[in-house]
């Protein structure tokens, strides 16, 4: 008897703020939207600087250096500092993201990137894709799509966050 | 040698997420995106001491990273990352509390497969 009660009791206080509960799942909905768009930013922006900090460094040659030299030299390379500027980009969307986004959601979604990459390697580079980076590929996105599937956002972290 | 850089991947890796994640929720969601909130939000995460110590130690992995591909192969290197994600994800469980249902058990096991395979 005491479960059903406290379910009722539950029930009890949603009740009366009807219109809060609406807005609360409109708040939901908002939030699930807002994540999709800023992980597609963490992954664009992952994507174009891994690409463009990987032809500069090339252009650039090997930096295996204790020497701060080299690193500036490198800096001047127009590659490099539009890849160093995304690689920013990324870092600070990915903690935008964090916000309100679980580490456990964002660690697996955002590595879609590693399946732009090695698409990207084979449509402008023309990179051979083996059928090992092919399963690859689809473990990745499987694996994205499954936990894209769970709300992003965990009230209990909230209540470790306040304490 | 390599063991050190294997933690030194690992370890200040998944300290740097977790203080990060930790920082940011500290912090509160973001909600306002004009320029003058963003700027106050970077006034806000230089002064959030979990962010400034969960970046230094995310470039510390970072670092820690190329030095280990630069000594052993990258079939090596890369599944230590992957491997790195199953850990993080566990971390993100038990200290932060997350909801972490089977979808997403299921779904980062997946991608730390993947990342192993795409990466050989």
């Amino acid at each position: 008897m005491r479960a059903p009660q406290s379910k009722a009791s539950r029930q009890g206080t949603k009740t009366p703020r009807r219109p809060r509960g609406r807005l609360l799942s409109c708040r939901a909905r908002s939030l699930v939207g807002k994540t999709a768009l800023v992980s597609a930013l963490v992954v664009t922006a992952n994507v174009v600087g891994n690409y463009t900090l990987g032809v500069g460094l090339r252009q650039v040659g090997e930096l295996v250096t204790l020497s701060p030299l080299p690193y500036v030299h490198a800096f001047a390379n127009g590659w490099v500092t539009i890849g160093v500027v995304f690689m920013l980009l990324w870092l600070l969307t990915r903690l935008a993201l964090l916000s309100w986004a679980d580490l456990s959601y964002v660690l697996p979604v955002t590595s879609f990137a590693y399946v732009l990459t090695a698409l990207l390697g084979r449509w402008l580079l023309g990179e051979r894709v083996s059928w090992m980076r092919w399963g690859g590929i689809a473990a990745i996105t499987l694996g994205v799509a499954l936990v894209a599937l769970t709300y992003p956002h965990s009230p209990e972290t909230d209540e470790v966050v306040a304490a | 040698m390599i063991a050190l850089l294997v933690a030194l991947v690992v370890i200040p890796g998944a300290a740097g997420d977790l203080l990060n994640a930790l920082g940011m929720r500290r912090h509160g969601e973001i909600t306002d995106w004009s320029a003058r909130g963003l700027v106050r939000l970077g006034w806000d995460l230089l002064r959030n001491p979990y962010i400034m110590g969960g970046i230094p130690a995310m470039a510390v992995s970072f670092f820690a990273l190329m030095a280990l591909m630069s000594v052993t192969d990258l079939s090596f290197a890369v599944p230590v990352t992957a491997a790195s994600y199953i850990v993080e994800t566990a971390l993100a469980r038990w200290l932060l509390k997350e909801r972490v249902d089977w979808r997403r058990w299921a779904g980062t096991c997946l991608v730390a497969l993947g990342v192993g395979l795409v990466s050989l």
